[in-house]
């Protein structure tokens, strides 16, 4: 069969890693030693000490404010190139909107510190007009800085498959619609909007299950109070050397995302029924 | 009207950081910061000299080729199961194949460095990196070489085996030329996203760093920054050129299957 070879490199490379991390999970770190009993120690602590839980809470909150605000700004975008560019044109715009997602994401990361730092792009262009007398500082080194980074990091992702899902409405449904005397807002409100929402909700799916992962913005742009779970994940592997609470973690964090993922199409399911 | 303004306003935010680069690649500070002081080539001379970066570059490049390869190849495989062949389970394991696609990287980074240190008890080298690097980039190639085989007519390949010739022969002289653009395509784009993964090779890189992990390191000595930003302007450059390369490549790989062009690599 010709679907093997990529079919069994997913199986040994993804899910046995995957079965390995969450067997590990069970079991403990004895300084340099690996205890192999089964215990539920790393998911008490998990459980007991509020450090992880608060990382998991701002986690979340991130991750739901990124995909919320992503999703957000894409549809107009998506609408845009989908119902006003000419067909010619499309391919053009996508390829202008995938670009600076392709192009070496840290110094992206840090070049948001540059734009929204103390000394930079948006403050002192904001003192030279004399909107502000200090800089602003509510954009550095906390979760708002984070939520912007992140935001601009995962535009394309949102916008794809909305496009998509705008491209295959038909268009004679909306002529249809103001035939039958709606205005164009509500058309777009009763047609349009709906048909949409496979692609609303593979868009916020696709952003904010990785967002989950991510630690290279949280520690160039968080600071001290904008530390995520990944950040936590990172430091039990490589510095505190304690693999297996590191992997319960990666495993609760999967857990939470997952279910709330499980959630959000459960509410959606209505309108992704009957479409292919 | 409004949308056309909103849509360019959006362009330019998603352009900010990538506008600001050569800016400051170019400028003579050694801060990161405005106003700007004077013109200076000093910091991609710089780059030239510096031999720890250069070991880096090349350990990157090998990486990313190797990936570029295998990657093409799993995903024209799984392209072409997808496309020409009916097998039960179809809709599950292609599900399956395409899941690193919303995978989270560090999750994908930490469950490979326990199965490559725990359980098998190798080192890592720039091979544990590649595996992980094919397992990210196969989704993307899928997706890329599945433009290619739409509307690809089996008929075609039956064709040239009733006129005799084997089954390999007849892939190799009938589909793999229409869909050569396509596979370039694909390399490309694996070859981009390896080059630039950074998460995945900094769990799993051994002695030797790959290009992102020693640009991070860098990253926390603000004496380099200038550096970093004359490099990063030079990998913008060469990603731009090789996503238009890989872009004009996937158009005329459509139009040779005979698709209309919906645009866009996902």
């Amino acid at each position: 069969m010709i679907v093997s070879p990529p079919f069994l490199y997913a199986l040994l490379l993804m899910a046995c890693p995957l079965l390995a991390i969450f067997l590990f999970s069970f079991w403990t770190q004895d300084f340099m030693t690996l205890d192999t009993s089964f215990t539920l120690d790393n998911y008490r602590e998990i459980v007991e000490k509020p450090i992880y839980g608060a990382l998991l809470q701002r986690s979340l909150y991130v991750s739901s404010c990124v995909t919320f605000v992503t999703v957000m700004l894409a549809f107009p975008v998506a609408y845009f190139v989908s119902f006003h560019v000419r067909p010619d044109r499309k391919s053009l715009w996508l390829f202008l909107i995938t670009i600076p997602f392709w192009t070496s994401y840290l110094i992206r990361v840090f070049l948001w510190k540059v734009i929204l730092g103390y000394n930079g792009v948006i403050n002192t262009g904001l003192i030279n007009v004399g909107l502000i007398d200090e800089p602003l500082t509510f954009i550095l080194y906390n979760v708002n800085a984070v939520i912007i980074t992140l935001a601009h990091a995962f535009a394309p992702f949102a916008i794809l498959p909305i496009f998509v899902a705008l491209e295959k409405i038909d268009r004679s449904l909306l002529e249809a619609s103001q035939d039958l005397g709606e205005s164009k807002f509500m058309t777009f409100l009763r047609v349009t909007l709906p048909l949409s929402m496979p692609g609303v909700v593979g868009a916020v799916l696709i952003v904010f299950i990785p967002t989950i992962g991510d630690y290279v913005t949280p520690e160039l742009m968080g600071g001290a109070g904008g530390k995520l779970v990944a950040n936590m994940i990172q430091t039990q592997f490589l510095a505190l050397n304690n693999a297996p609470l590191g992997a319960a973690l990666a495993i609760v964090a999967m857990l939470c995302v997952t279910v709330i993922s499980v959630i959000f199409v459960l509410i959606n399911r209505r309108w992704l029924k009957g479409r292919s | 009207m409004s949308l056309r303004i909103y849509a360019i306003a959006y362009l330019l935010f998603l352009y900010a950081p990538i506008i600001l680069l050569p800016i400051f690649a170019f400028n003579d500070a050694t801060i990161i910061a405005f106003p700007l002081s004077g013109f200076t080539t000093n910091w991609f001379a710089e780059l030239a000299t510096n031999k720890s970066l250069h070991a880096a570059v090349e350990n990157s490049l090998f990486i990313a080729v190797i990936t570029a390869l295998l990657s093409t190849w799993l995903g024209l495989c799984a392209a072409r199961a997808g496309a020409m062949h009916q097998f039960p389970l179809k809709a599950g394991i292609m599900g399956f194949i395409m899941l690193p696609l919303v995978l989270p990287e560090i999750i994908v980074a930490v469950s490979l460095l326990v199965v490559v240190v725990q359980v098998l008890e190798l080192g890592m080298s720039n091979w544990t990196i590649i595996a992980a690097h094919v397992l990210i980039c196969t989704p993307f190639c899928i997706a890329i070489l599945n433009g290619a085989f739409q509307n690809l007519d089996p008929s075609l390949e039956e064709a040239a085996m009733d006129l005799g010739e084997s089954r390999f022969s007849a892939f190799r002289l009938v589909t793999l030329p229409l869909v050569m653009p396509g596979i370039i395509a694909s390399m490309l784009i694996a070859f981009t996203i390896s080059l630039d993964e950074f998460i995945i090779a900094f769990f799993l890189s051994g002695s030797s760093p790959t290009m992102p992990v020693y640009i991070w390191g860098l990253l926390r000595f603000p004496a380099s920054l200038p550096v970093v930003m004359a490099l990063g302007t030079i990998l913008v450059a060469m990603s731009i050129i090789l996503l238009t390369i890989a872009e004009l490549l996937r158009r005329r790989g459509m139009a040779r299957a005979g698709v209309k062009d919906k645009g866009g690599f996902l």
